[in-house]
């Protein structure tokens, strides 16, 4: 069901390599480009947040295996720009004309771009059912893990957890739905929770019987247990 | 639909990543959707004025400020905007306590969620196959890589950020801290302090 995004849990990928404590942010000169471009691409509004986390997701797993970081960034934002109509094939292959886009008079400018940092994008929302759960009900994630919308399609319950018993730790309020608005279905707000589930529930050896895995998940997520 | 190509439109760029940047910028800047200019606001907003310092000084505040620190961990997302550290990917904030008897640390295992205006841009490690899917598994494996060991009786719980909520640690206050005051406790608080991949620095 799931994606190679999906890596949870996974073995095999070796040490973790700690950065020096005077690393620079941006490692090269390109990935601060690549952040900046699709940050600035992202402004004309041709898409949300959850369509360009799915089409980084809907790289190829040999591409997103291969892709270092940033390269996953700027091949998935190239994607979306061709498949929401902002780009054709033609301007990638760089044969077409350089005449002004119709979009152009929403391009990110310079002078708001503090502001525009400083505003963010709230994802909690006032409208959609009420909470069906209370902090301490005990819940299991549905099995297997994907999106209940559309086949294949994105979806933020990662498949370790999935058919795992947890409880409600904290309520988050309403929050728009990835499962719906990544396809372009309408927000579709709903209960989010911190749901925290013993590492046991989890793992077949954990590594200390008091360990905790926390995740976000939304109502339509979970079954009361 | 799950829009599965085979012929993906990012294989017309040129396969070399910076050129494939280059390109694509070149692109955009040539129709009038991008302003170079407006790109490099960004990134000189993130290499220079929004990093761990932020968070470093919301940490020293609450360890001086027992009615700050309450707050932060009732609705952290005020507490920090008080300060002015509210913005993109810090919408909604979560503020989780380190004691004793358990540690937090955070992760994303689907992408690379991190609390930006509070620490900035994530550090590659953060972001690499290797973290993302030890850190929920062998938290205590992932430590040993960074230095850290945890004393027997504390616990881990390990936050994945799955949703747009986004974790900050509250680090312990080190031993010999005491008569610090908030601006020098901020120097002992590290990035990955506030991650949970690391310790708050001891002075001396």
């Amino acid at each position: 069901m799931s994606r190679v995004h999906d890596m949870g849990g996974r073995f095999g990928h070796g040490p973790v390599i700690p950065d020096a404590a005077d690393a620079p942010v941006f490692a090269e000169d390109w990935h601060a480009r690549a952040l900046a471009v699709t940050l600035a691409a992202g402004g004309l509004g041709q898409w949300n947040l959850d369509m360009s986390r799915h089409a980084r997701e809907r790289l190829s797993p040999k591409d997103y295996t291969r892709f270092s970081y940033y390269e996953k960034w700027i091949s998935a934002l190239a994607d979306l720009l061709v498949e929401r109509g902002v780009l054709t094939a033609d301007d990638l292959r760089g044969v077409s004309d350089d005449e002004r886009h119709e979009l152009a008079e929403r391009a990110l400018k310079a002078a708001v771009v503090p502001d525009v940092l400083a505003r963010g994008g709230p994802a909690d929302r006032e409208a959609g059912p009420e909470a069906i759960f209370a902090v301490g009900d005990a819940v299991r994630t549905l099995r297997p893990a994907g999106n209940r919308l559309v086949d294949g399609g994105h979806t933020r319950l990662p498949g370790y957890a999935a058919g795992a018993l947890g409880r409600i730790l904290r309520r988050h309020g309403n929050h728009v739905l990835p499962d719906s608005n990544a396809h372009g279905m309408g927000e579709a707000p709903e209960p989010l929770y911190a749901v925290v589930f013993p590492a046991a529930e989890l793992w077949t050896h954990p590594e200390h019987p008091g360990d905790e895995v926390v995740l976000d998940l939304w109502q339509s997520y979970l079954e009361p247990a | 639909m799950p829009h599965d190509h085979h012929d993906h439109p990012h294989s017309l760029l040129p396969p070399e990543p910076a050129l494939r940047v280059k390109a694509l910028e070149t692109i955009l800047t040539r129709k009038g959707l991008i302003d170079p200019a407006a790109l490099d606001e960004i990134i000189d907003t993130y290499e220079t004025k929004i990093g761990p310092q932020n968070g470093a000084r919301v940490v020293a505040r609450a360890w001086t400020d027992p009615e700050f620190k309450a707050q932060l961990l009732a609705d952290a997302t005020a507490a920090v905007s008080e300060m002015g550290f509210y913005g993109r990917q810090g919408e909604h904030i979560t503020v989780v306590e380190n004691s004793p008897v358990q540690h937090n640390m955070v992760v994303c295992t689907l992408c690379s969620c991190y609390p930006w205006p509070l620490l900035g841009i994530p550090p590659g490690w953060y972001k690499s196959d290797a973290y993302r899917s030890r850190a929920v598994r062998e938290p205590r494996r992932v430590l040993a890589d960074f230095g850290v060991a945890l004393p027997a009786e504390t616990a881990v719980r390990v936050w994945d950020s799955t949703a747009e909520m986004r974790y900050l640690v509250l680090p312990m206050r080190p031993e010999g801290s005491e008569g610090m005051d908030e601006e020098a406790l901020v120097e002992l608080v590290t990035r990955d302090s506030m991650i949970g991949t690391g310790l708050a620095r001891v002075p001396g």
